[in-house]
C-alpha cells in the first residue's frame, strides 16, 4: 500500500516499545445521556503518523476526533498529548487544529484572511504572518486565489483553503473530518495524494476520520476500524486487508467471501468442512483451534483463480457454475455458486486488451486457491 | 396601411401601453378634479386604458404586468396627485385647493392649469423654522430609537437562535404575539403604565426606590419606550433569521484557530449578522421617521415630529397643499434609506445563491 514515506526504512513507531506516543487515549469513555459513544477505549498514536479512524456512521469516530480538538470532554479516562493531560485545556489553547467536514471557511473573509485568521490570534509578528500565509498558499497552490472570497472558488479549492488554514499554525496534530467527502471521485483521488504529500512535507501528525475505506487504505499509515464505540482492529492498511481479525473487519474493508464451516486440525493448519460432499478447505492459521469448532473463512475475490480445470499447484479447489459476470474494466468479477449453494466471488485481472473471454454465464468452472490465500476467523 | 397593420405597428413599439398609461392618468385626474360631466369621461378613459392593458397582458406579459399595474394604481397615481396638490394653493372650496383641471377647457385650459402650479409651499417650508426643526427632530428620534431597538433586539435574537431547537418556534411566537392586539390599544396601555399614577410609578413608590412619581409620560423618553416596544419584532426577526442560519462549525473553527468565545463572537458572528442588522434597522427607521400615533399619544407638547406636523396641517389647519408638500419632502428623505435597504436585500439575495 502507498505509504507517505519513500525511505526504505519502514516507518513503524508502533512496533518500537521505546518510542513515546504523541497521543494516548487511556480508558476513555464518552456517554451522551444513555448512549455510549466511546466505550473504554485505549489507543496510542505516534509522531508523524497518518492515522485513519474508519467505521460506519455512529461508530464514535467523530466523537473521538472532537475530543482531541477539545469540543467534547471524555466522561471517563484521560487523553494525553505529548505526555500531558489535555482534557482541561480549552480548544483555543490546544496545539491541535482541525479541518472541518463542511470546511467551515469564514464566508466574509478572503482566502488570505481565512488562512491568516489563526496566525493573527497567536503572538506572531505581522510581517511573519504575511510570509507564513504566502508559504501556505504556495503549499496548497492557491497563490492566485488569495483575494477571492470562499464562494468565488471551486469545491476543490475550498478544500485546499481549509487545509491551508488548519496547517498555518503548524499544529502538532492535525485533525481531518471527512476531508474529501464533498469532492467528486476523480478530484478525491488526486487530493488524497496531495494530502499525503503535504503530510510528508510538513511532518505533522494527521488523524483523519472517514467512512470511505478506500480513502483510509490510500492515505493512512495505520487504520483503526471502529464499531459501537470500540476499536475492532488497529493495524497497517495491508494488515487490515490481508489479516483481518474478525468477520466485521474483513467485511468492512473491500470485497470478501465468508465461508462458514467446522474445523478439523491437520498438520500445519486446519481443514474446514463447509458442505456435505465437498472437499474441505485447507487453511494455514496461527490460531489455536479445537476440532469441530465453528469457524469463518475469509477469502478475497482476487485470491481465487477461475479455470476450466483445477490448477494443481493450489491446495484448494471447488467446482461451481457462473451465475453472473461483472465487467469493471480493469478486472472482471465472476459470481459462482458452489454445489451447496454457497456463492463465491472471484476476480481476474483483464491483463490483455481484446482477449477472448474464456467463460460465460452458466459455464461450469473450477475455482482454485492456495492454503495461505484466506484467513481463518473465530469472531 | 391597413388598420390591422397600424395596430401591429403600434403594438410592436409599445405605443398602446404608453397610450393606455396616458389615458389612465388623464382619467384619474378627471375623476379627481373634473365637474360632473367629465367624471363619466374619466371613467371611460380608465376603462379603455384597462382594456388596452388587459389586451397586451393576455398576449404576453401577464406575470410582470401585475406588480407594475399594482404600483401604478396604488403608488404612482396617488403620488402624482399628492405632488399636484403640493404645487397648488390653499382655497376655501371643495376640494380645498386651486387650481383644478377642467378638461372642458381643452388644451389651453391644461396649459393654464400648469401655469398656476408653483413651488410656493416648498418655499414656505424653508421659511418657517418649525418644519426643518421637526424634520431634524424626527430624524434624531428615528436614529436614536433605531439604535435603542437594536440594543434590545440583538441579545433577544441571539438568545432565540441559541435556544434549543424545540423552543425556537415558541419564542418566535412570543415575539409576534403582540401583533394580535391592536397597535393603538398597546400604545394606550403604555399610557397606563407610564402615567403619573401609572403602574410603574406605583410599583417604584411601593418599593421605596423613589419618593416622588417620575414624569415619564408626555416626554421624549415615553416616545422612545413606545417606539422601541412597538418596532422590536421588526428588528428581532431579521437578526434572528441571519443568526439562525449561521453555521455552528464556523464558531468551532474560530475557537479551534485560537479565539476565545468572545473573540469568536466579534470576529465571526457579528460580521455575519450584519445583513440582518441592516435590514432590521431600515425596517425600524423608515416607519419611525414618519411616526404619528406614538408621539401624539405618549409624547408631550414639546415632542416635535414631522408626522404630527403633517397631521396638524391636514386636519387642524386644513391646509392640504402645505401638508402635501411636507409629505413629499418626507418621502424624498425616505427614498435614500429605502434605496439603500433594497440594495442590502439584493446583496443578501446574491450572496445566498
Amino acid at each position: 500500500m502507498a505509504q507517505p514515506h519513500k525511505t526504505p526504512v519502514v516507518f513503524a513507531p508502533w512496533e518500537n516499545p521505546t518510542e513515546k506516543p504523541l497521543i494516548e487515549f487511556k480508558g476513555v469513555t464518552k456517554r451522551f445521556g444513555d448512549f455510549t459513544a466511546i466505550d473504554n477505549l485505549t489507543l496510542n498514536i505516534y509522531q508523524r503518523e497518518f492515522f485513519a479512524l474508519l467505521g460506519p456512521s455512529g461508530c464514535g469516530k467523530t466523537t473521538l476526533m472532537r475530543m482531541l480538538a477539545g469540543f467534547e470532554d471524555p466522561t471517563e479516562g484521560a487523553i494525553l498529548l505529548g505526555g500531558q493531560d489535555i482534557v482541561p485545556v480549552p480548544p483555543n489553547k490546544r496545539p491541535v487544529n482541525m479541518m472541518f467536514q463542511s470546511y467551515a471557511l469564514f464566508p466574509h473573509l478572503s482566502v488570505w484572511d481565512n488562512i491568516a485568521f489563526g496566525l493573527r490570534r497567536s503572538d506572531m509578528p505581522r510581517d511573519q504572518i504575511g510570509e507564513r500565509v504566502q508559504e501556505m498558499l504556495r503549499l496548497t497552490r492557491l497563490e492566485s486565489f488569495a483575494k477571492r472570497k470562499p464562494h468565488q472558488i471551486s469545491g476543490g479549492q475550498r478544500q485546499r483553503v481549509a487545509l491551508a488554514r488548519s496547517l498555518a499554525k503548524a499544529p502538532r496534530l492535525l485533525l481531518l473530518d471527512e476531508p474529501l467527502g464533498a469532492l467528486d471521485k476523480k478530484l478525491r483521488n488526486e487530493t488524497q495524494f496531495e494530502l499525503m504529500d503535504i503530510q510528508e512535507k510538513t511532518g505533522t501528525t494527521f488523524v483523519i476520520v472517514t467512512h470511505d475505506q478506500e480513502e483510509a487504505m490510500t492515505v493512512a499509515s495505520r487504520i483503526a476500524v471502529m464499531d459501537h464505540g470500540k476499536l475492532i482492529q488497529v493495524d497497517t492498511p495491508a494488515g487490515i486487508y490481508e489479516a483481518p481479525n474478525s468477520v466485521y473487519v474483513a467485511d468492512f474493508i473491500g470485497d470478501v467471501n465468508i465461508i462458514e464451516g467446522n474445523a478439523k486440525r491437520i498438520e500445519g493448519g486446519i481443514e474446514i468442512h463447509y458442505a456435505e460432499g465437498a472437499a474441505p478447505i485447507r487453511a494455514m492459521t496461527d490460531l489455536d483451534i479445537a476440532d469441530g469448532q465453528r469457524v469463518s473463512y475469509a477469502i478475497r475475490p482476487e485470491k481465487i483463480a477461475v479455470s476450466s480445470e483445477p490448477l494443481t499447484d493450489r491446495a484448494n479447489h471447488a467446482r461451481g457454475k457462473i451465475i453472473d459476470i461483472g465487467y469493471l474494466g480493469h478486472l472482471s468479477s465472476y459470481f459462482v455458486t458452489l454445489g451447496n449453494g454457497q456463492k463465491v466471488e472471484a476476480s481476474m485481472t483483464n491483463a490483455r486488451r481484446l482477449s477472448r473471454r474464456d467463460f460465460t454465464w452458466d459455464d461450469q468452472v473450477c475455482l482454485s486457491w492456495t492454503d495461505t490465500a484466506g484467513v481463518v476467523l473465530t469472531r | 396601411m391597413r388598420s390591422t397593420d397600424a395596430v401591429e405597428w403600434a403594438y410592436a413599439r409599445w405605443l398602446d401601453l404608453v397610450l393606455a398609461a396616458a389615458l389612465a392618468l388623464g382619467g384619474f385626474l378627471l375623476l379627481e378634479h373634473g365637474s360632473d360631466g367629465s367624471h363619466v369621461t374619466g371613467g371611460v378613459m380608465i376603462a379603455v386604458a384597462v382594456f388596452m392593458g388587459l389586451y397586451r397582458i393576455s398576449r404576453r406579459v401577464a406575470v410582470i404586468a401585475v406588480p407594475y399595474l399594482w404600483l401604478l394604481v396604488f403608488f404612482l397615481v396617488p403620488f402624482v396627485i399628492v405632488i399636484k396638490i403640493s404645487l397648488s394653493d390653499i382655497a376655501l372650496a371643495m376640494p380645498p385647493y386651486t387650481p383644478t383641471l377642467d378638461p372642458a377647457a381643452g388644451w389651453s385650459g391644461f396649459v393654464d392649469f400648469l401655469g398656476k402650479l408653483d413651488f410656493d409651499n416648498f418655499e414656505f417650508l424653508t421659511m418657517d423654522p418649525l418644519y426643518y426643526k421637526a424634520y431634524l427632530s424626527s430624524l434624531k428620534i428615528a436614529v436614536l430609537s433605531t439604535f435603542l431597538t437594536l440594543l434590545v433586539a440583538y441579545p433577544m435574537a441571539y438568545a432565540m437562535a441559541r435556544a434549543p431547537e424545540e423552543w425556537r418556534g415558541t419564542l418566535m411566537m412570543l415575539v409576534i404575539l403582540p401583533f394580535w392586539t391592536s397597535f393603538l390599544i398597546r400604545v394606550y396601555a403604555w399610557m397606563g403604565i407610564l402615567g403619573r399614577e401609572g403602574f410603574l410609578n406605583s410599583f417604584l413608590l411601593w418599593l421605596g426606590i423613589i419618593d416622588e412619581p417620575l414624569v415619564i409620560l408626555n416626554t421624549n423618553i415615553a416616545v422612545y419606550i413606545g417606539i422601541v416596544y412597538t418596532y422590536l419584532p421588526f428588528m428581532v426577526l431579521p437578526i434572528y433569521a441571519t443568526l439562525e442560519k449561521l453555521d455552528g462549525s464556523l464558531l468551532e473553527a474560530a475557537e479551534d484557530l485560537g479565539c476565545s468565545r468572545l473573540q469568536a463572537f466579534w470576529l465571526v458572528t457579528a460580521p455575519l449578522s450584519v445583513p440582518g442588522v441592516v435590514a432590521g434597522c431600515f425596517l425600524v427607521f423608515i416607519p419611525t421617521l414618519g411616526e404619528f400615533v406614538i408621539p401624539s399619544l405618549l409624547g408631550g407638547s414639546d415632542t416635535l415630529m414631522i408626522g404630527k406636523i403633517l397631521y396638524e396641517e391636514f386636519f387642524s389647519n386644513r391646509d392640504w397643499p402645505v401638508a402635501s408638500a411636507v409629505a413629499v419632502v418626507l418621502l424624498l428623505i425616505l427614498v435614500v434609506p429605502i434605496v439603500l435597504f433594497q440594495r442590502n436585500q439584493q446583496k443578501q439575495a446574491e450572496a445566498g445563491k
